[in-house]
């Protein structure tokens, strides 16, 4: 079975409508909130605080610690049982990996900065999501950065290379290769891979090309949602 | 918390007068209720701001067996997580106490409030029932948790809607929903009232939270009845002290229930 058309009538390129903010809880040090199709990701940071236990302390720099987690209500099916589960302690642990070669924590040793990532609703693409609420959350706590981190699934369905993957094309019944992906924003360096499915060499190169354009529009959503906490209008 | 926070609190309420202006009487503003913040995934939710606190709430809906001690009915389970996303106080791991203390006023809020009629909630006597889950997650946690979780569980509740039901299979079809409400009676409404020295305050702060020496949190229903109560903290409440924040419940309690 071949994709002609995208069931929302986006082009193979084109990615979901996004929303994003940042600020949105007062209590962390940074927050920031995106939204893209109805995929809704949260992210709240807090530090550099001190690392308890102290054994995981690291004299020689911070420790970025990330969470990811879906709340009970936000699955598409049954409910989610509350609570860390396999999938969602591996999302967690390469979330941390797509983050932790951007933030600069030398200055911080003995320290944690706490990522915590909450989704509210999902459709598809929720660790991709996490990731560039997460970085946008990095960047709104003044945790030193490198570089921005944005995140999306490609992937190939029905023999075509696509962009930002719906739940209906995750599902297709012709076959769905699902690939998220994260990259930093100025030598578009990749920082999360990880493949669902079988795709040729060449295929998976077109669509990590793909994927450039693609994490260049949600980077300057990105920056456009830091911009407007931070640039006061004149 | 230091004390000079709960002493510069104190100095300020011996003049009736609180660190953001209010009187000691009065919700922070604004007190709003969103519908439908979860509505692709769950069968009901709600996001309850009051001031800067934020709180969303969600219900989805389960089968199972109900209890041998009443085979006739479908039940709630109620559960919130204060998860460290929301405050830098709260830490990952399995449901502080403080969680579970929430869970069980808010359930009590509804449960014995009789709004749900969990008599509709059965499907086939003592074989299959509905299944009413309400998750609450707070977001921001500027204090009153309390309050803006009960209220958002209860908007949740009024949010929901059936999903489809398929008889013979005796399954669920998530991806379905249906226009039927859940059967709700009520609106109960709980509210917080906080005893710093001889002093009585409603909504606190996160900071004023710190500063109370015991709280009373009352559910009201729509006939200004007392449906569940917990006491909080350490110092004890006289009766006067209680009939005092009776009437003060009772009168905030038909401001807060406009908002829904």
């Amino acid at each position: 079975m071949t994709l002609t058309k995208r069931s929302d009538k986006r082009k193979f390129e084109d990615l979901r409508p996004m929303e994003a903010k940042v600020g949105i809880i007062s209590r962390a040090d940074g927050s920031a909130m995106f939204k893209i199709g109805k995929t809704i990701a949260l992210a709240a940071v807090y530090g550099p605080r001190e690392l308890h236990p102290k054994f995981l302390q690291n004299p020689e720099k911070g420790v970025l610690r990330c969470n990811y987690n879906m709340m009970a209500f936000s699955g598409s099916g049954d409910r989610v049982r509350p609570g860390p589960s396999r999938r969602s302690k591996e999302i967690s642990l390469v979330t941390e990996k797509a983050l932790a070669s951007v933030v600069d924590l030398d200055k911080f040793p003995n320290s944690v900065v706490d990522v915590f990532i909450e989704l509210i609703q999902t459709d598809a693409g929720t660790r991709c999501a996490g990731i560039t609420a997460a970085s946008m959350a990095l960047a709104d706590a003044g945790v030193p950065m490198r570089d921005m981190v944005s995140s999306v699934a490609v992937g190939k369905v029905g023999g075509k290379i696509v962009v930002d993957l719906s739940k209906e094309e995750e599902d297709f019944e012709g076959g769905a290769v699902d690939i998220a992906l994260a990259m930093t924003k100025r030598d578009k360096k990749i920082t999360l891979m990880q493949i669902d499915g079988e795709i040729k060499k060449d295929e998976l190169l077109k669509a990590l090309e793909m994927a450039k354009s693609a994490t260049d529009k949600i980077y300057a959503l990105q920056k456009e949602a830091l911009k407007a906490k931070y640039v006061r209008e004149k | 918390m230091t004390d000079l926070i709960k002493q510069h609190i104190e100095k300020l309420l011996e003049n009736s007068k609180r660190e953001d202006g209010r009187a000691l009487d009065e919700y922070r503003q604004p007190v709003s209720v969103e519908y439908g913040v979860s509505a692709k995934s769950a069968e009901g939710s709600a996001r309850v701001k009051i001031g800067e606190t934020e709180v969303i709430a969600g219900v989805k809906l389960d089968l199972g067996e109900p209890f041998p001690d009443t085979p006739d009915e479908g039940t709630i389970i109620v559960n919130a997580e204060l998860i460290p996303l929301s405050s830098p106080d709260f830490e990952s791991g399995p449901p502080s106490i403080d969680s579970i203390e929430i869970s069980r006023v808010v359930d009590r809020g509804i449960r014995e409030s009789k709004t749900l009629d969990f008599k509709k909630l059965c499907i086939t006597e003592g074989e299959k029932m509905w299944m009413v889950f309400i998750d609450i997650y707070p977001i921001n946690d500027s204090g009153n948790l309390f309050d803006a979780c009960a209220l958002a569980a209860l908007a949740a509740l009024k949010d929901a809607k059936f999903p489809a039901y398929n008889k013979t299979e005796a399954k669920i079809d998530y991806t379905k929903k249906t226009t039927k409400g859940l059967p709700l009676a009520d609106t109960p409404i709980s509210i917080t009232v906080g005893k710093i020295n001889d002093k009585f305050i409603i909504d606190p702060t996160h900071e004023e939270e710190q500063a109370i020496d015991s709280r009373l949190t009352l559910a009201i229903n729509e006939r200004d009845e007392i449906c569940a109560a917990q006491k909080g903290g350490e110092e004890p409440l006289s009766i006067e002290e209680i009939d005092q924040i009776a009437d003060l419940v009772i009168k905030k309690s038909k401001e807060l229930r406009k908002k829904l």
